[in-house]
């Protein structure tokens, strides 16, 4: 094997990781800040994928199609929360389970309603449908490399508001304890709304940068759903930091699984995960 | 959970056991052009039903919320799939038993170190070795892979060399599934009116109490954890002896989330709850699958409009008609 089919597979294995990243910090955070387990998180990765499919059709631009999806996200986002998922706040986990379970089987029928049960593709803007030749055989597509950009910016930018900002300070104060934000005099409602429809837009986004290069199928929510619960427990419930790295871990797991050990790459995900959860029983950065 | 049901409610459940009983003598009058379907599937949701009460004991019982609960239900399928042999019956009395055992076996292997951790930890670690098992067998040569395998013949029920009953009659099949299903019921309910059902229904109130009594919790959710997968595992066996088939959909998260929508739907901690549960389930989507296409949007609007109303699923609502007092007082400080 040589060195530069090893780098191809680092930068996909870090896209992948990055790409799961803006899922799980999501998930992450709601979890940890509203007490939510929310199921149908992967439903807005899906429901960002065929906005993307759709609007791109529409307006001939994947780029408008991808800035117009945020906000249409996190309006259904928005929704969701102020309409159901307020109601369940005192509620057990498992009717949050159970209510979020059957908004997955409503995003589903809305997509089949909407789009259809085929599986679409979604063509790689021009200015990046170019690749970069790395060796006689060997390129890797600029696209990739551009998503992986904006990925990681997105990931700083998030740093950035949760570490260094009022609001992020709100947001690590409600992971921590609840009450007593909403005791100095913090309006928690609007804080829970905000951060769940923030999580639904990026969660969104993530289905539209990556509709080019995984394409746009029914089912793929609940499939980067479940990947997403096992980067947000290996990393720690809550912690944003722990999800990056999480994310990673398993994005270069499962790369280079499927390079050297096909029949178990899907096998080694969920063994790296019992393993982390063994050793360290609340992840690695609870 | 009450010890006793109301009198009411036991009477209510036992004319719905009576009715679903005589199903194969009137339901050939009520429904004839669909007789041999409903039996089939109403066989079906008996073995769901007996799951769904098996991972009752786990979540509602003993607060171990597991999302992995199928990989033993289709452990229980694959144990006679890979214990029968190709063209010839397999001896029930064998293959049963070892079937059970085997699935026991897994159950303490991935309970002893999946309970070290609790809350959504639990709930991870259990997905994540119910995905190991659904892996093993989708990725793995063994037993067909992803195409799943057929039992060709269905094992052999013999006493003195004289068939006892034959699984292939749809009629007799039913009432083995009727059996298998009320009697995991009143043995469940007997384990967990005895000494050690007790200690098990406090750890799901209280984990840390009971420890301050001096009781070791471990063991005793290792030893639920056991029970429950050998039950699902016993499922398992009912299913791929139903089906002919085993395929590695039956241990999937799906399955396994979707059992855990029957316990919750149907009431956790009753056993008999998610029974119903299993029932209004699996009948609401053949009934909504008959009215629409879009079936599935119903089906999630009823499951969202039920948690909505009814905080404690339809056994929640059934024990508030009956009038029974809330057995335990407090909720789960956490």
């Amino acid at each position: 094997m040589d060195v530069w089919f090893f780098l191809i597979q680092v930068l996909n294995g870090v896209q992948y990781g990055l790409l799961l990243f803006l899922v799980a910090s999501g998930l992450t955070l709601i979890f940890g800040i509203m007490g939510i387990i929310n199921l149908a998180h992967g439903s807005f990765y899906m429901l960002g994928a065929y906005l993307a499919y759709w609007l791109a059709a529409k307006t001939g631009s994947l780029p408008a199609a991808v800035l117009l999806s945020l906000p249409i996200a996190a309006a259904v986002g928005y929704a969701i929360e102020a309409v159901l998922v307020r109601t369940l706040y005192r509620r057990d986990h498992l009717d949050q389970v159970l209510l979020t379970y059957g908004l997955i089987l409503i995003f589903n029928e809305a997509q089949k309603v909407l789009w259809g049960n085929d599986v679409h593709g979604v063509a790689v803007p021009q200015a990046l449908a170019w690749s970069i030749q790395l060796t006689d055989r060997l390129a890797y597509p600029a696209y990739r490399l551009a998503l992986s950009g904006v990925c990681a910016a997105l990931a700083v930018a998030m740093w950035f508001v949760i570490a260094r900002t009022r609001f992020g300070m709100w947001v690590r104060a409600g992971a921590s304890n609840r009450e007593m934000v909403s005791a100095l005099g913090i309006d928690v409602k609007l804080l829970f709304g905000v951060v769940f429809a923030v999580g639904a837009a990026i969660a969104g986004l993530a289905g539209a940068l990556s509709a080019p290069v995984n394409s746009v199928y029914p089912g793929m929510g609940e499939s980067v759903l479940i990947i997403c619960f096992v980067v947000v427990v290996i990393g720690g419930v809550g912690s944003v930091k722990g999800a990056f790295l999480g994310a990673l871990l398993i994005g270069l797991a499962d790369t280079f699984g499927k390079v050297f050990v096909p029949e178990f790459a899907s096998f080694s995900v969920y063994a790296v995960m019992a393993a982390v959860l063994l050793w360290k029983p609340r992840g690695l950065f609870a | 959970m009450t010890d006793r049901l109301p009198r009411s409610l036991a009477l209510v459940l036992l004319a719905l056991a009576l009715v679903l009983a005589l199903f194969p003598v009137w339901g050939g009058w009520a429904f004839p052009a669909k007789h041999a379907f409903l039996m089939q599937k109403l066989t079906g949701v008996m073995i769901l039903a007996v799951l769904a009460m098996s991972l009752d004991l786990l979540v509602g019982v003993c607060g171990l919320v597991s999302l992995g609960h199928a990989a033993f239900f289709g452990l229980g399928g694959y144990w006679l799939a890979m214990l029968s042999p190709q063209y010839e019956a397999a001896n029930l009395w064998v293959v049963l038993p070892l079937a059970l055992l085997g699935t026991a076996a897994a159950a303490a292997v991935v309970g002893f170190l999946s309970i070290r951790t609790s809350g959504i930890y639990f709930i991870m670690v259990t997905l994540a070795f119910g995905q190991m098992g659904f892996y093993f067998f989708n990725d793995s040569k063994l037993a067909g892979g992803s195409d799943g395998t057929y039992i060709y013949v269905k094992p052999a029920v013999e006493l003195f060399g004289r068939t006892v009953v034959d699984l292939d009659s749809k009629v007799a099949f039913f009432y083995v599934a009727f059996g298998v299903l009320v009697g995991s019921y009143l043995l469940l309910r007997v384990l967990l009116a005895s000494p050690f059902g007790r200690v098990v229904r406090a750890i799901g109130v209280n984990e840390h109490r009971v420890r301050g009594l001096g009781y070791n919790p471990a063991a005793y959710k290792l030893v639920t954890f056991t029970i429950g997968g050998t039950v699902a595992g016993l499922a398992g066996f009912l299913a791929a002896t139903q089906y002919g088939f085993v395929n590695p959909a039956m241990l999937s998260w799906h399955q396994s989330g979707q059992v855990l929508v029957m316990v919750i739907l149907g009431g956790m901690g009753t056993l008999f709850g998610p029974i119903l549960g299993a029932f209004l389930l699996e009948l609401a989507r053949m009934g909504f699958e008959s009215l629409t296409e879009h079936w599935l949007a119903l089906l999630g609007a009823m499951i969202i409009a039920i948690v909505l109303v009814l905080p404690r699923g339809v056994a929640g609502l059934a024990l508030d008609l009956a009038g029974a007092r809330r057995a335990d007082g407090g909720e789960d400080p956490e």
